[in-house]
């Protein structure tokens, strides 16, 4: 699979994850969300970064707690929550979240 | 909540009505083929070979061959029909090869063909059949829509075991190089990274240092989350997703203030960061001994007397029932406590000799019930008496809350059904038939919901604890329902008394 960003065509796993990490710019997460019939705000955005600084540093994804605790602390405290995390993401935040911001997909039992 | 599924969800209706049968309904289902680099890893081909059928033949005659219960299982049936309404992932798709005695006739069909008398001679008399392409097409299919949950094997009046027939089935898969992604490329992580996230050791140091502030803050008490301390008394081995998800987390902070409290100096390996043996899904003794045998390493390096094992319900069937084969003998550690001992028989122990004290009102805020998680319930078990892995979470979730209520009898303990996410099928490319598979046991808890007013389901499986968070939305319930049974402990343990 592939989608298309800024005329490049990026190659994608069978769901819709980047092949290659280092591909990505921020229209890759414009793009794959439009595929989703979902538009980013800010706070998408917000919740983008951090799963990117955190990958740069730990090259894994965030625990859903280290990330809504990082949300609540820029976002404020009511959303610092997994039930604010799913209004956002809707397929789940560890899932949809990093597919958007270029990561692998978290795997095991979660 | 959750968007809606781009498939029909069965209204939740009357307890356990069996289903109309519904032929090829579940057809379309099967999860992604596992890339040549997961397959390489595991010593297995990168892609279906040229010779497949021969070498998957030979496969299954050395298999029937090692494993004397398989030769007797595929011999044995009688096609009495006990099993055809045992299965949740029959009753919740109504597809009839996922009645038990049909999927092990994908498989049963071949080996009649090819290693018995009148299969090689008469094989339409005896319902054998070459194995084609289009055979090999319905193995990976419908052995990738049985959870290994042995429910079918209780009510089998000759105790054929499915899980048996569906882990020798993907071990032939996987020999000729057509294996499953999801369960493959989470061995090759554990085999480099030590656990099933792929969670590298300074991601896995910050989190614990995260947990250790947040339990801090939240109840004044300096609670360790302990990673790769040498000397440590007990080396606590947990599913990775106790690391990572919710609402496991919260179970692995019960355990923390269990230890904590009883002053038993513990710690987490960053060599064995998984209970989790994906190994055993896949039929391969080779990759199960090689996961297990990194709990043995951590043990000796850190000087442990004492392997705990997590909430993780398959994990403790291989710690349980393999572990000393696999990877003993464990007699470096101290003989006073069983090898391995799982978190519920500490926590057991402890209330009994009053080293912890619980406030189960504490939990007034909750009804609760219990899911039985298949491995646990049918392949292993607590404590020293017959059903102690029945006995003791129930004890341990009394003891911890004042309002519990069993679900129906035919649904736990020895007859509980699977969360449907069981067996390595806990993976996106299958939502469907989890969802679908999990219909047995969301009837049961609506039942004794509407009866009892439960507001939550306690379990002690990070599988099923995954696979509810995600599936009840499509039941009406909340994804938060489900909790780790240490949630309910460590939310009630009296901290700061003398013991």
């Amino acid at each position: 699979m592939t989608i298309e960003v800024n005329g490049k065509s990026l190659e994608t796993d069978e769901e819709g994850y980047l092949a290659d990490l280092n591909e990505w710019e921020p229209d890759v997460a414009t793009v794959m969300a439009g595929i989703d019939d979902c538009e980013l705000s800010d706070n998408h955005w917000e919740v983008i970064n951090f799963l990117r600084d955190y990958y740069e540093e730990y090259q894994i994804a965030p625990a859903v707690r280290v990330l809504t605790k990082a949300i609540g602390k820029k976002l404020g405290k009511d959303k610092g929550s997994s039930k604010y995390l799913y209004e956002l993401y809707p397929y789940g935040p560890a899932k949809q979240a990093c597919k958007y911001a270029g990561l692998p997909k978290p795997t095991g039992c979660v | 909540m959750a968007k809606a599924p781009d498939f029909e969800v069965q209204d939740i209706g009357d307890y356990l009505v069996t289903p109309p049968v519904m032929p090829d309904s579940m057809a379309h289902s099967q999860p992604f083929v596992a890339k040549k680099e997961h397959q390489e890893a595991l010593g297995f081909p990168g892609e279906l070979i040229d010779n497949w059928q021969e070498v998957a033949v030979a496969k299954l005659g050395e298999l029937t061959k090692k494993y004397r219960g398989l030769q007797v299982y595929l011999d044995s049936c009688v096609k009495c029909g006990a099993c055809t309404d045992k299965c949740h992932y029959f009753l919740g798709t109504g597809d009839p090869k996922n009645m038990p005695v049909a999927r092990q006739d994908l498989l049963r069909k071949v080996y009649r063909r090819y290693y018995t008398l009148p299969g090689k001679y008469f094989p339409k008399l005896v319902g054998a059949e070459d194995l084609t392409e289009e055979v090999l097409d319905d193995w990976y299919k419908y052995y990738h829509q049985c959870s290994q949950c042995r429910r079918c094997s209780v009510y089998c009046p000759y105790g054929i075991d499915t899980a048996e027939v569906s882990m020798a089935a993907r071990e032939i898969m996987d020999t000729v190089g057509k294996g499953q992604k999801y369960c493959n490329e989470i061995i090759g992580k554990v085999h480099t990274l030590g656990n099933n996230l792929g969670l590298p050791e300074k991601a896995l140091a910050h989190t614990l240092e995260g947990l250790e502030e947040d339990v801090l803050e939240d109840d004044g008490v300096a609670v360790k989350f302990p990673l790769d301390v040498k000397g440590a008394d007990v080396l606590l081995v947990t599913p990775s997703a106790d690391f990572f998800a919710e609402p496991h987390i919260d179970g692995l902070i019960g355990y923390a203030k269990v230890f904590h409290q009883a002053g038993l100096s513990w710690t987490v390996s960053s060599h064995a960061s998984e209970a989790a043996n994906f190994g055993l899904f896949i039929g391969s003794y080779e990759n199960m001994q090689k996961v297990a045998l990194r709990i043995r390493e951590a043990a000796l390096e850190l000087g442990v007397k004492r392997i705990v094992f997590g909430e993780c319900g398959h994990a403790w069937r291989v710690g349980y029932s393999f572990l000393n084969t696999l990877a003993g003998p464990f007699d470096f550690l101290d003989s006073n406590y069983p090898v391995p001992q799982h978190i519920i028989e500490v926590t057991h122990d402890l209330l009994k000799q009053g080293r912890i004290k619980l406030d189960p009102e504490a939990n007034d805020d909750k009804r609760v019930t219990f899911h039985d998680s298949c491995n646990v319930a049918r392949a292993s078990r607590m404590g020293s008496k017959a059903g102690g892995q029945f006995v003791l979470p129930r004890e341990v979730i009394k003891a911890a809350c004042n309002n519990f209520f069993d679900m129906r009898s035919d649904t736990i303990e020895e007859a509980t059904f699977c969360c449907g996410g069981g067996g390595g099928l806990l993976t996106d490319d299958l939502i469907e038939l989890r969802t679908k598979g999990a219909l047995p046991r969301m009837q049961a808890l609506k039942e004794v919901s509407d009866q009892h007013q439960i507001t939550h389901m306690a379990a002690i499986c990070a599988i099923c604890k995954s696979q509810f968070s995600k599936v009840l939305p499509y039941y009406g319930f909340e994804m938060d329902q489900i909790i780790s049974v240490h949630q309910l402990v460590g939310d009630a343990l009296v901290m700061n008394t003398e013991h």
